[in-house]
Parts: structure tokens; sequence; C-alpha cells
């Protein structure tokens, strides 16, 4: 039933998307929180409000996000080779993931900044806290749920980032799916490689599920 | 204690220019329980918020402690707001700690060591009746518990002042009472000077020592409390205090009656003069409306009384002499 199927291929592709989507991931909400924090503060009657920093870094976000990520995939292969010395593999893929899923990432952070009550920022203010002690004691606890739910949406985004990640040869299971699958019409491939995709998604899911569960105190 | 001296704010937006506050002068002594009233809008909020500068005013100056609040740069401003506790309408806890932890959180945000923070977080919640409730998270516990645990979080640096923003207009009369007996305890056991805003004159009416009504952005009256709401000058004041009160019907306003209203303070309130006085001087009198109540614990009645059949003028006269204080009505 599965004759086209080669077992240990199929093991080495998943070994790679999981190594994309945990190098990425990892890398995304380091980058992702901060510019979230930023976006949040400098917006309009925020604790740092500066219309100038907003609308920059407003564009840049957009601009990162309204490119296909295979056309990122491409642009931005000097600057892999810059970052990671190889545009090629596992390594290759990291940076453009995460160029994709940072703002992305980073617009949900400020989203669910902008959803904790202004009054615990103002009661933060009047014991005395400082802007530094505001967002990490006061406004990132707070929004905690909603920073977890954001990057569990962004790692199962990120999973359908990797399948384009063959164009660089990084492999990964949606490589195979494409390669195989799709160009040579082993729909065996195709149907092992979706299943293992899908298990991972839902496995993403429940993760995230449960750690906003832990978090949440509403 | 707490000064404003011609305090002006306005708000700038698309629609124009609004003054929220406009040149205030006010003086808040210590160990006083001072109510700010007014409608919404009235600028009661900007007010108390000017006060530990939540609000930079646009001009004048405000002194807390005979600390120039308005000069101070940002890390003394730091430092004295953790002199000035706040207690808010909504409470603003914080949701993802527990209730020890909001109420260690402004010592931890000043950096007290651990353990002197634990010690007075457990004093704190043993003084408030929350120890119980150490473990919890806000979303367990009730309206009143909860502005319990934002009266913990406010002392907890050991505060001077207590600003209170509308902190009872979220809870029911019951829990309200309970509040109230709460900070008014604060008052005569640490000699904490409140300053509080609220739309609601019951609250004033049972704690305040003096009261300023606002109006757009105006202080348009002021005073002890018992004698701004006895005898209200300002249009306003009158407006929000015969809320909920009934007024009289005129129509049962007996024919050729001399209408009087008499107020009674402090012990003779609960004595007979009325009654004496129109057996002396030999006039009827039916009384409309009247209240008998406490301002800040002081009794006091106040009684619309229309005399009829006699000499209401010499009545009148009596009762002054009696220490009645007599007004048209």
């Amino acid at each position: 039933m599965f004759d086209n199927v080669d077992w240990a291929e199929i093991g080495r592709a998943t070994v790679d998307t999981l190594l994309m989507l945990g190098g990425s991931l990892v890398l995304t909400v380091i980058l992702g929180i901060p510019l979230g924090v930023l976006l949040y503060l400098s917006g309009k009657g925020r604790l740092a409000a500066n219309p100038v920093l907003n609308a920059m870094l407003s564009l840049i976000v957009n601009v990162l996000r309204s490119v296909p990520f295979i056309i990122l995939l491409i642009v931005m292969l000097p600057v892999t080779v810059l970052l990671v010395g190889t545009s090629l593999g596992v390594a290759g893929a990291i940076p453009p993931l995460v160029v994709g899923a940072a703002p992305f990432y980073a617009r949900l952070v400020e989203t669910a900044l902008r959803e904790v009550d202004k009054g615990v920022v103002e009661a933060t203010q009047a014991m005395g806290g400082s802007t530094f002690q505001i967002v990490t004691r006061a406004l990132l606890p707070e929004a905690m749920p909603g920073i977890i739910a954001g990057a569990t949406v962004t790692a199962i985004a990120l999973v359908s980032y990797t399948a384009m990640a063959g164009v660089v040869g990084a492999g990964g299971l949606g490589d195979l799916a494409v390669r195989f699958g799709y160009q040579r019409f082993q729909t065996d491939v195709m149907v092992v490689t979706v299943v293992l995709l899908l298990v991972l998604v839902q496995i993403l899911q429940m993760i995230g599920d449960r750690l906003v569960a832990k978090v949440s105190h509403r | 204690m707490i000064r404003l001296e011609g305090v002006t704010r306005r708000y700038r937006s698309a629609a124009g220019e609004r003054t929220a506050l406009d040149a205030v002068d006010l003086t808040i002594g210590r160990g006083e329980v001072f109510g700010v009233v007014g409608r919404s809008g009235a600028g009661k909020s900007t007010l108390i918020r000017a006060i530990n500068r939540l609000e930079t005013p646009d001009a004048g100056r405000i002194f807390v402690d005979d600390q120039e609040i308005t000069a101070l740069n940002p890390a003394e401003l730091r430092a004295a707001r953790r002199r000035i506790g706040m207690i808010f309408q909504h409470f603003n806890l914080l949701n993802a700690k527990t209730i020890e932890d909001n109420v260690a959180f402004p010592l931890r945000l000043e950096g007290r060591p651990e353990a002197e923070v634990k010690a007075r977080t457990g004093e704190l919640l043993a003084q408030l009746g929350l120890a119980e409730h150490a473990k919890k998270h806000p979303s367990q516990l009730s309206g009143g518990q909860k502005q319990r645990v934002g009266i913990a979080r406010a002392l907890a640096c050991g505060p001077s002042v207590l600003l209170c923003d509308e902190a009872t207009s979220a809870l029911d009369p019951e829990t309200t009472e309970d509040i109230l007996t709460l900070l008014d305890g604060l008052n005569r056991d640490l000699g904490l000077t409140i300053v509080l805003i609220t739309h609601q004159m019951e609250v004033v009416r049972r704690v305040c020592d003096r009261v300023a009504v606002l109006k757009d952005g105006r202080i348009v009256e002021q005073g002890a409390t018992a004698d701004v709401f006895l005898h209200p000058q300002h249009a306003v004041t009158r407006a929000m205090l015969a809320e909920g009160e009934e007024a009289f019907d005129a129509s049962i306003v007996p024919a050729g009656a001399r209408m009087a209203k008499l107020t009674f303070r402090g012990g003779s309130t609960y004595e007979p003069e009325l009654s004496r006085v129109a057996r002396t001087v030999g006039v009827d009198y039916s009384i409309l409306s009247g209240r008998i109540s406490r301002i800040r614990g002081e009794p006091y009645g106040q009684l619309v009384v229309a005399f009829t059949g006699g000499d209401a003028e010499a009545a009148v006269a009596q009762l002054t002499a009696r220490g009645v204080t007599v007004e048209a009505a």
C-alpha cells in the first residue's frame, strides 16, 4: 500500500521540519515580543506614544507581512548567506521563516497587550512603577494568555511556511509532499506527509491551549 | 498636606479644546477626609489624578506633604507616588497574580527585600481580613473583597495619603458601607489623609469632613460637609442633594401658611424644640417633609414645616433663639 514511501526519508524530513519549526519559532518569539511591545508602547495614548516610531514600525511590519513567503524566501537569499553562511538547508530556511513570522507575531502580541485593562497600567504607575516595570511586571504577565495563544497560531503558520522552504533545499515534510506526492504522483507519500503535518498541527494546538488554560485567571 | 494652586488641565482633540480643570485652588489638611463631588464630566477624575500626576496639569502647582509634585523628575515622581496610595472604581488588580502577590506588588516594584515583603504582606492581609484568600486569584473574589485587596495594596508602602477614585461606585449598598467603615477606621487609626471623588452624596455624608463641589472644572462650593449639605449655596449642590429625596407636592401647602425650613444640629436634634415653641407661641404646624440623620457622625434634622393659625414670626424668632436655623422654604 505504501510502496513509494521511504520511511527513512520520512523520518529525516520530520526531523528537518521540527528543526526548522523549533528554530524559527524560538527566534520569532524572541524578536516578536519586543517588536509587539514597541508597537504597543508607541501607539496613540500609550505610555511612550511616538507617532513617528509607531508609523515606521507599522510600515515595516505591514511590508513584511504583505510579501508572499515564497518571494521573501528568494529576496532574502543574500541576507540569509550573510547571517548563517549558507542559503541552503535547514539553516538557510530559518532566517526567512523568522522574517516572515516575527512581524505577524508582533501584531498578535500588540493585540494581546491592548486587551489588558488600562486601569492595570494606571494602577502600576500610581504605585511608582517605571515604564520598564509596567511592561515586564504588569503588561506582559497580564497579556500572557494572548501572547501564548498568538505563539500557537504563529507556530501553525510556520508549519505551512516550512512546506515552501523546499525551494531553498531545506527539506522537511512539506517539501516531500510537493516533490514526491505532487510532482511524481506518489499519492501514498502525499498522504503520509499530510497526515504527519496534521498530527504536528494538532499537537501544537493542544500544547498551546493547555498553556493558555494554565496561565488564564479571568 | 495637599495644596493645589491654579491647577489647569485642558484636553485637545479633533473636536476642539476642553478644559477639564480650570485654575483650581484647593487645600486639604492632614488627617482630613476630603470629598470631591460633581456630575460626570465635571473634572473629578482629572482632579484626583493630578494629585499623583497620573494627569500632568498644563498650569498650576501641586504640593503633597510640602513636596512640589509638579516639579519632580520621573525618578522623584515614582518615589513620591509610593507615599500616595490609590484605589479605583474597578479595583485594577492584576488578574494573573494571586491576592498575596497583588498586595506584595508595590513592595516588589520598590525592590524591598523579599523577607520584608512577605512579612508586610502577611500583616496587611490579616489586617484586612483577607488571610484566607491569599492564594486565590482576583476573579475568585467578590467586589467588596477585591476592593479590600485594592486597599491592602494601596497601604503596602505606608502612604500618608489615600486617593479613592469612585472606590465604592461599583459596589452594592451593604458592601459600600463596609468599605466606608474601613476607610473611616484607617483615617482614625492611622491618621491617613483621604481624598475621595464620588457622585454618591451618601458616601460624602457618611465619611467626609469637608467637601468640594466641582462643576465644569471649577470648585463652585466647598466647606464642612454638614454646612454644605444642610445649607447648599450652589444650584448643582442643591440638585445633587435633591436626587433621591422626595420633593413635597406644592398643592399640599395649607392656604396662608408661613413656610420654613428648620435645621437642627447636634444634641438639639433629639429635643422637642418645635413642639415647645408651638405650645408657647400658640401656633400650629404641619410637617411637609423632613429627614433626621447624621453627617460624619453628627446628628441633624431638617424639616420643612408650614405654620398656621397663630404668630408664625414669633415662632421663628423663638426657634432661632433656641439654636435652630430657620430659612425660607
